[in-house]
């Protein structure tokens, strides 16, 4: 990612379906960028009236700088778990933007440059529950973007996880961040 | 209390803690819901009392009566509870006690779209009881501004002996954003003023200094006639035009003599613009986003965001409208506000930047119009 406009601002979208637990990604993410990295952030989102199912999608806008307008205008990043959440929203990605999609729920991937891996899978393989892929997510976009610091990162997880359940989180963190660590060893080879 | 990611809505409800709210009556509604979610949780714990009621005409009648009983008091809600609140808004005009309602608004009309942004109830705010009334309405455009200004609601609510509207947008209410609470004895706090006077001088709605008569509680010794209708200064019924004139005349004053310490809004480059944004809400941050783009490309655009609506700040924006060649009215309605910019600078001099469709307005929509596009 080549990120970072003049003003210092990053903006990441995090969509899926409903019960993804992406707005909570979104929400842990937030919380790294502002608590334990001491910057400014905003978070936001939209999701329709129903638990589960629909279409659901954080916002996190990331920068030194005081936060003026609230929403993404250009992602840099797209995190996708779900066809409709790519064929939605890749299109506002940046030029030189990051996408991610879990390749088992996304066939039709728009841009080559996308990075794609089985992030449900990887989320049942490392912690046994498919609930922790909105981790394994954040694992791999932290792991290849630095938007937050991995420390900050692994609190925010931590400090927002059910008791008993630390382990399991943690465990799908570190897969992500062993996925991202993978594919910049491909890259640099390359 | 140190830094946390906080909701704008959960932090309504920390303002109203700290401000000394200990009741709270509503009927939960998104995009509304967290807050009393959160102050269902609080307020217990501080003594205080949460009760859902059976909807939003009963809700804001508990508060009504809960603030006569001496605690100060809350609801919260959404466009179509906002909609049945009205009736109780003017009784509590009417009946001058204090209380302070939230309406975090989705867009309409009727059940519209419950997790959209609108600020679709900038009017109804202002009119949407019957009669002619004073009200004070404030307009948070961030979280830590959710937090102040509901602390200034209860703190004008008290001071004047009026209701008190907390708009927000749906964005507001629900974006998370970095906040670290002052500590509770740095929040200034004003408590409406009481008596001494022995209970059967009392006059509730007298003619006082300042024009807001004391108010003490119910149980406290003081026992006096509140009604929605006409009343003398002892709180009976009256049909007498020497009683409801001065009535009329004393509670329009308490507003309109105190605008000073009412109106607040921020001017941001208004010194040199020849092109001025007027904004609220969450559409003044895509208004600043837009006003720095138009400056870098040496445009002379300022902005006023305002953060009480209602009273309108008429001075500033007719010493505005005189400065300015046009003046920029973004909003997440079909043009609500821009009608009484329009009134004060002039049709000609207004355009409208407006969408009503659930999204926020974008920067790009505001510099449209600042390039003439």
């Amino acid at each position: 990612m080549k990120g970072k406009d003049k003003d210092g601002r990053i903006e990441i979208r995090l969509a899926g379906e409903g019960g993804q637990g992406m707005i909570l990604a979104g929400v842990i993410l937030a919380e790294a960028a502002a608590i334990y990295d001491g910057k400014n952030v905003v978070q936001t989102q939209t999701y329709g009236p129903e638990a589960r199912g629909g279409a659901s999608k954080a916002e996190v806008v990331i920068s030194d700088e005081p936060i003026d307008y609230p929403e993404v205008l250009h992602a840099d990043v797209l995190v996708a778990l779900s066809q409709e959440a790519c064929d939605k929203y890749a299109s506002n990605l940046k030029k030189d933007g990051l996408l991610i999609v879990d390749i088992d729920k996304v066939k039709r991937v728009p841009l080559t440059s996308a990075v794609k891996i089985p992030i449900t899978r990887a989320a049942i393989e490392s912690s046994g529950k498919a609930i922790t892929a909105n981790v394994v997510a954040l694992g791999v976009l932290v792991g290849l973007t630095n938007v937050v610091s991995r420390e900050a990162i692994e609190k925010a997880i931590l400090a927002r996880a059910p008791k008993g359940t630390e382990e399991m989180n943690y465990r799908a963190l570190e897969r992500g961040f062993a996925e991202a660590a993978a594919l910049l060893a491909v890259k640099q080879k390359a | 209390m140190t830094v946390r990611l906080m909701q704008g809505n959960e932090a309504v409800g920390w303002g109203a803690i700290a401000a000394g709210c200990r009741f709270y009556a509503g009927y939960p509604i998104t995009p509304s819901t967290e807050i009393a979610e959160m102050l269902s949780r609080e307020l217990p714990k501080l003594g205080g009392i949460f009760i859902q009621m059976e909807d939003e005409i009963a809700s804001l009648a508990a508060c009504i009566g809960a603030s006569a009983g001496g605690l100060k008091a809350m609801t919260a809600t959404s466009g179509p509870g906002f909609s049945l609140m009205q009736e109780h808004i003017g009784y509590a005009a009417m009946a001058e006690v204090p209380c302070v309602i939230v309406n975090v608004q989705r867009l309409g009309p009727s059940t519209g779209q419950p997790t959209s942004p609108s600020q679709g109830d900038v009017m109804q705010a202002r009119w949407g009881t019957h009669g002619d009334h004073p009200i004070i309405v404030l307009y948070p455009t961030s979280v830590p501004e959710a937090f102040e200004l509901t602390v200034t609601a209860f703190n004008l609510a008290e001071k004047y002996r009026t209701p008190v509207i907390l708009l927000m947008d749906e964005v507001v209410g629900h974006m998370r954003e970095r906040f670290e609470a002052p500590p509770l004895e740095e929040v200034q706090v004003v408590d409406r003023m009481g008596t001494n006077v022995p209970p059967e001088w009392y006059k509730p709605f007298g003619d006082t200094i300042g024009d807001v008569p004391p108010m003490p509680s119910f149980g406290s010794g003081y026992r006096y006639h509140i009604t929605g209708l006409y009343h003398d200064p002892m709180g009976y019924p009256t049909q007498r035009l020497d009683e409801i004139n001065p009535w009329i005349e004393r509670v329009q004053r308490k507003i309109s003599n105190h605008l000073d310490d009412i109106l607040m809004y921020q001017e941001e480059n208004t010194e040199d613009a020849n092109m001025v944004i007027v904004a609220y809400g969450a559409t003044a941050r895509s208004a600043r986003h837009a006003m720095k783009l138009a400056r870098q490309h040496r445009h002379h655009v300022g902005l006023v965001t305002l953060y009480t609506i209602w009273p309108f700040p008429e001075d500033v924006i007719q010493r505005i409208g005189r400065m300015a060649r046009r003046v920029i009215v973004p909003e997440m309605n079909l043009g609500q506000l821009a009608l009484e910019v329009e009134r004060l600078v002039g049709r000609h001099k207004v355009i409208r930047v407006n969408r009503a469709d659930g999204e926020m307005v974008s920067p790009q929509m505001i510099l449209d119009a600042i390039e003439g596009r």
